[in-house]
């Protein structure tokens, strides 16, 4: 069952722009003739460099932004439509800023949502409790949103975001600026929630390892066209991104020279040589192990930055 | 069918904007001291408006055909509608700062209209200062006036204050649904209001007829407070008026509640169209 469609759905923009006394006015098509559907309960990284076009396409499913062309249903409904109806059955969180009142200590905020969400006072307590004790919110009830720190305000912005129940959560960079451990925890938070209440979780990010650690999905936008919707593996081999062999050898050597690899590095008795994915790794350790003296050896996946630079490039839009 | 959900949506909205409101206000109060001295600061601030127009007294007998205790009912009408107006609207001028930072697609994503959001957001309780001014000039003002009351006028004066309040609030409103156009419009509408309340406090007979043309026809700031008055003190009207154009006001109000609300919604739906 799909809880988000869209069918050909555009956004353009009209971009003016002024060069001595002359006003040139141009049209920009942030999202281009976009269609995807989302299934429930799916988590789905939504990527792109900047100005993609992920903002805008989030904005048109939240209902903030009208679609220039193209149909779009979410939950059942359209979301320009009937913003205020869908918006108590969607959790927004946006990155960079808050959704929180500022002056106001956490606990105010989430006892404002509840009222106007109009969630029952059981519910809340209960969404409250859970909360609080996954994402640790327990010292912080009390504190002003302004004196949180980004890590504890976000964690707090994530809360207020699910207090609702919603069915969907768009999540915009959610572990921008935070630490690595923060990072971890909020990951693990938020695959729980999708886990026990079956949230379809939509997430832009700049961080591959979110996608990484959620995401069964991806989709990668680029000049407002999607260049590519799969899974992350699939992502890694469809643009056949070389791996890398990291051979450790008894003693600093010449570089290798064998079939089917090239070295890219020497350094020392270390050597990198790079092979195509579609290249099996074995002939070619066997090959090394034969006449060189093999110490130790491992194989590099290529890194998710690497191939969606690649993607960048190189775009080649998906047919579907 | 579709009316009678766009009703019962309508009829939520003061539930809503009482919430909002409440919130602020205890969190306001959580500094009762600070408070409390923002409130008496504000008091004495706007008094000094009125000090001025009594020290002028102190030279004349009458200012426009206006005695002392006449100017004490206008300044006090036209500070009173501005003060509930800044009270219950005011907030909304900051739109044009919530644009720019993105903050407004927050509102956008509640349950809860974006307007009433923005007249709520940061309701400030200090704004009283105002009104409690106001009012005690005006028990002051009236106190000092000869005049037969009579139930008319009476019921005009009281309405008066709510329909002036409206027409402010309502310049208020057009002024932040200006800001969807214009960003940094905001003083343009500050004009208008405390500039409108600057001038609604005289009698609007001094400025000269162009003027009196203008918050007439144009910006009908006349009718906040200097027509009713006028009504009330029995006093002839400018421009060969009739003396009940008074009477007018609600009308007025009305008038400019529905300019406002295409207004606002214009700009909301130029902003979601093109989301800059």
């Amino acid at each position: 069952m799909s809880v988000i469609q869209l069918e050909n759905v555009s956004r353009a923009f009209t971009v003016t722009s002024r060069t001595g006394l002359r006003r040139t006015k141009r049209e920009v098509r942030a999202v281009d003739n976009l269609s995807f559907t989302v299934g429930r309960g799916e988590v789905v990284g939504y990527i792109g460099p900047n100005g993609a076009g992920k903002s805008t396409t989030i904005k048109m499913l939240t209902g903030i932004l009208v679609p220039s062309g193209g149909s779009i249903r979410v939950a059942g409904v359209d979301p320009s439509r009937n913003r205020m109806k869908l918006a108590k059955r969607i959790g927004v969180v946006f990155g960079q800023r808050t959704t929180l009142w500022w002056d106001l200590p956490l606990k105010d905020s989430f006892a404002v949502l509840q009222k106007m969400y109009g969630v029952s006072r059981a519910r809340h307590a209960e969404n409250l409790a859970t909360f609080v004790e996954l994402l640790d919110l327990g010292d912080l009830l009390d504190v002003p949103v302004r004196q949180l720190s980004l890590g504890q305000r976000m964690r707090g912005d994530i809360a207020a975001a699910l207090l609702h129940d919603p069915e969907i959560v768009y999540l915009d960079e959610p572990t921008i600026g935070l630490d690595i451990i923060s990072k971890a925890r909020l990951r693990e938070f938020l695959a729980q929630v999708n886990k026990d209440r079956q949230t379809t979780i939509i997430l832009t990010t700049h961080d591959l390892d979110d996608i990484e650690a959620l995401c069964s999905r991806v989709m990668v936008i680029d000049h407002g066209h999607k260049v590519y919707d799969g899974t992350l593996t699939g992502l890694r081999s469809s643009q056949s991104a070389p791996r890398t062999l990291v051979v450790d050898l008894a003693a600093s050597l010449p570089p290798i020279t064998i079939d089917g690899a090239t070295v890219t590095k020497v350094d020392g008795p270390r050597q990198y040589l790079t092979f195509p994915t579609t290249t099996s790794a074995a002939p070619l350790v066997a090959q090394i192990a034969a006449t060189y003296p093999l110490q130790d050896l491992t194989i590099a996946e290529p890194t998710i930055e690497s191939v969606i630079a690649r993607i960048y490039a190189n775009p080649a839009p998906v047919t579907d | 069918m579709a009316e009678s959900t766009s009703l019962r949506r309508a009829m939520a909205w003061p539930g809503q904007y009482r919430m909002l409101v409440m919130m602020w206000i205890r969190s306001s109060l959580a500094y009762p001291a600070s408070f409390a001295l923002t409130l008496v600061s504000t008091m004495l601030i706007t008094g000094t408006d009125f000090v001025a127009v009594v020290l002028m007294f102190s030279h004349i007998e009458s200012f426009g055909g206006f005695s002392l205790g006449e100017m004490g009912l206008l300044y006090g009408t036209a500070s009173m509608t501005l003060g509930l107006a800044d009270l219950a609207t005011g907030s909304i001028e900051r739109i044009g700062q919530r644009i720019r930072t993105g903050e407004l697609d927050v509102w956008l994503i509640r349950p809860v209209p974006a307007f009433i959001q923005a007249v709520a957001d940061n309701f400030a309780l200090r704004r009283l200062g105002r009104p409690f001014q106001a009012g005690l000039v005006l028990v002051i003002a009236l106190g000092h006036i000869e005049l037969d009351w009579t139930v008319a006028k009476g019921i005009v004066l009281v309405v008066s204050m709510l329909t002036g309040s409206i027409i402010f609030g309502a310049i208020f409103v057009l002024g932040a649904a200006f800001q969807f156009i214009s960003i940094d419009s905001a003083e343009l509408a500050n004009s208008f209001t405390y500039g409108g309340q600057q001038l609604t406090q005289y009698p609007l007979s001094i400025f000269g007829k162009d003027i009196v043309r203008a918050v007439t026809f144009i910006v009908p700031l006349a009718f906040v407070n200097y027509y009713p008055v006028l009504f009330v003190l029995g006093k002839p009207a400018p421009l060969g008026l009739p003396s009940w154009i008074g009477l007018l006001a609600p009308a007025v109000a009305v008038a400019m509640i529905a300019l406002a609300s295409v207004a606002w919604r214009g700009g909301l739906r130029r902003y979601r169209s093109t989301g800059s």
